[in-house]
């Protein structure tokens, strides 16, 4: 599954803890970038570089929400409905995502190039409502902007730079 | 006074960072000094914890063992999840190598030689960030072996030098636990440990391990730097520093603030966040993120934002997330999302915990679908009872408390939703399963008087 180049990073890396366990969540991360999800290879795989079980690979990977246990989109979406962005629209702009993408929670869409979770607060409450799309948050986003920026990856193929990254508000009077 | 996010364009680059006396006179200082003395400089300060619990810092530092017999390891939880707060992810975002320096110093005060830094697996932005910021400073010789060239103590002292790693979670709330970050690190599942042991005497991989806030870790160097007398004097006596706190929820400037200690919370909304969107009343304000009690939008005033201050005020600063709900707002339904999110991230171990997080949110969908009866109410206060105390870990409380003070303090939010004409729901459905022969049983539900 690894080249040897990648082989002898992860090699690298377990040095860096006092036992191979540790690396485990790296080296899923590793197998999801790859694969786009983790598979029984990928377990299989993983267990074999961390001198686990790989019952205990299962039991991670099903706990910890961000790896995926089946086939995802190639843009994987996130909108928060938790408190804060509940408070400014996040389940709207969830409702709009269903309707305009056609699926629903940690579905694909049949073209494989989309998919869609409700998620946990993400730590952007400041800039609530928010959108994920992969790594790349999208803050204080209507439900049109959303929709955008899904037509704009279909046509593109590309993610937009979101217009807001964080905002730390400039203060003169503290 | 800003010690953590100064406005100092592009700080979050080692170069400025060094040229505005990063990585310099403070740690050249420090390191002349006893490793005891560097942790009693932070006692003095009055430092207290940024990431829930408000701990005395320099006295937390205090029970790792002393000397080099054992390995020792730091670990610096930036798994920021509560909701509502987002504070972290600024200092990773803009002021990145203070929380490095800030790491370099605890370590030295400990003896401790590697130093992790768990990053929530939903900032993975923000953790190539430090990534490439501790990429940075090893390649100048800041971290690792070749600080003790760097860094030769003048006193003849030994030369010290310590590792950073810097970790990425994969998403689970629990893991903002500092046992469950420890396991979590470990490789295994995030599940909280049973105390004691604690951590300092039997941490990652069985040796002795402290575990520091992002914020708290950031504020070792303005300590040093200043001097542990004139940090004290900054903000509350009992909590002195600056905090950084975010606003959310329905005002007109949300987004973090660094201010002193003290801040009334008042101040923080109408002055700071610039007031309530569409100048609208508060009805309902959480100080500290989601799981710390509410209080009520008639019962601000005066209100002031450290440890000691909300305690008095009947909540807890928290991670200082505060969210701020106008009164348009429906109670009921804001406290049905927190519970199905404290019902979402329950790791399972407890039983309370895990059957009672899912118990609550039923009742209150249950409620808020027009269906609940006055028993609801006090079906939900016993179970949340139920759970606060019972569990390994405070998640126990982070699920109960919300529910109870939420019950406590918005009776009318409740009273509007409930009738008493309904029936009383057969709360248990394990025994109206059972069939042949067992009556069916009814489970006693002790109504609470209330004021």
């Amino acid at each position: 599954m690894f080249t040897e180049q990648e082989h002898s990073e992860i090699s690298a890396l377990i040095k860096r803890y006092e036992k191979p366990q540790a690396a485990l969540l790296p080296v899923l991360w590793r197998i999801q970038e790859k694969n786009g999800w983790i598979d029984q290879r990928g377990m299989e795989e993983a267990a074999k570089i961390c001198g686990v079980e790989k019952s205990h690979v299962l039991g991670v990977v099903s706990f910890y929400t961000m790896y995926f246990e089946k086939p995802m989109g190639k843009h994987h979406i996130q909108v928060c409905t938790n408190v804060s962005c509940m408070l400014r629209g996040g389940e709207k702009i969830y409702d709009t995502m269903k309707q305009n993408l056609g699926i629903g929670h940690l579905e694909r869409t049949e073209d494989g190039m989309f998919s869609l979770e409700e998620v946990e607060c993400m730590g952007a409450c400041g800039g609530a409502p928010m959108m994920a799309v992969g790594e790349i948050f999208f803050e204080k986003i209507s439900g049109e902007e959303a929709v955008s920026v899904i037509s704009q990856i279909r046509s593109s193929g590309n993610v937009p730079m979101p217009k807001l990254t964080v905002q730390l508000p400039e203060l003169t009077n503290v | 006074m800003k010690l953590i996010l100064p406005d100092i364009p592009n700080l979050r680059d080692i170069d400025v960072y060094i040229k505005n006396g990063g990585y310099g006179e403070i740690m050249r200082k420090a390191f002349s000094m006893k490793p005891e003395e560097v942790t009693d400089e932070v006692k003095r300060s009055g430092l207290r914890g940024r990431g829930g619990a408000a701990f005395p810092t320099g006295l937390k530092w205090t029970f790792m063992p002393k000397g080099n017999e054992r390995k020792k390891f730091l670990l610096i939880n930036g798994d920021e999840s509560e909701p509502g707060s987002f504070k972290d992810r600024q200092i990773f975002e803009f002021n990145p190598h203070q929380m490095i320096e800030g790491i370099l110093l605890a370590s030295y005060a400990m003896q401790v030689n590697h130093a992790y830094v768990y990053i929530r697996g939903e900032y993975a932005h923000w953790f190539r960030m430090i990534e490439k910021a501790v990429a940075d400073a090893y390649s100048k010789g800041l971290i690792g072996e070749k600080m003790k060239e760097n860094f030769k103590p003048n006193g003849g002292g030994v030369a010290y030098s310590v590792d950073i790693t810097v970790h990425k979670g994969a998403g689970a709330y629990i893991v903002g636990e500092e046992s469950a970050l420890m396991n979590s690190l470990e490789g295994q599942r995030g599940y909280p440990r049973i105390k004691p042991p604690f951590p300092a005497n039997f941490g990652l991989w069985g040796y002795p391990t402290t575990i520091n806030n992002v914020e708290t870790i950031a504020n070792i160097p303005p300590i040093l730097k200043m001097g542990a007398d004139a940090y004290s004097k900054i903000g509350e006596p009992k909590h002195p520093g600056t905090l950084l706190l975010g606003v959310s929820g329905h005002v007109n400037r949300p987004g973090v603030y660094e201010v002193p200690s003290g801040t009334l919370l008042t101040d923080m909304i109408y002055n700071y966040a610039q007031g309530v969107t569409g100048n609208k009343k508060i009805k309902m304000v959480i100080p500290g993120g989601s799981s710390m009690p509410p209080l009520r939008g008639d019962a601000l005033e005066g209100v002031k934002m450290d440890a000691e201050s909300l305690k008095a005020a009947g909540s807890s600063i928290g991670t200082g997330g505060i969210m701020v709900m106008d009164e348009d707002t429906d109670i009921v339904k804001v406290l049905q999302r927190i519970s199905k999110f404290y019902w979402h991230e329950s790791c399972g171990q407890c039983t309370p915990c895990r059957e009672g997080t899912g118990w609550m949110l039923k009742v209150l969908k249950r409620i808020n679908a027009g269906e609940g009866s006055t028993a609801d109410v006090a079906l939900l206060e016993d179970v949340a009872k139920n759970i606060e105390g019972r569990t390994i870990c405070a998640l126990g409380e982070a699920a109960a408390w919300p529910v109870k003070f939420t019950i406590q303090r918005f009776p009318e939010e409740f009273e509007a939703k409930v009738s008493s004409d309904r029936p009383h729901r057969e709360v248990n459905k394990v025994h109206s399963l059972r069939k042949g022969g067992l009556e069916p049983v009814q489970i006693h539900v002790p109504m609470v008087e209330r004021k």
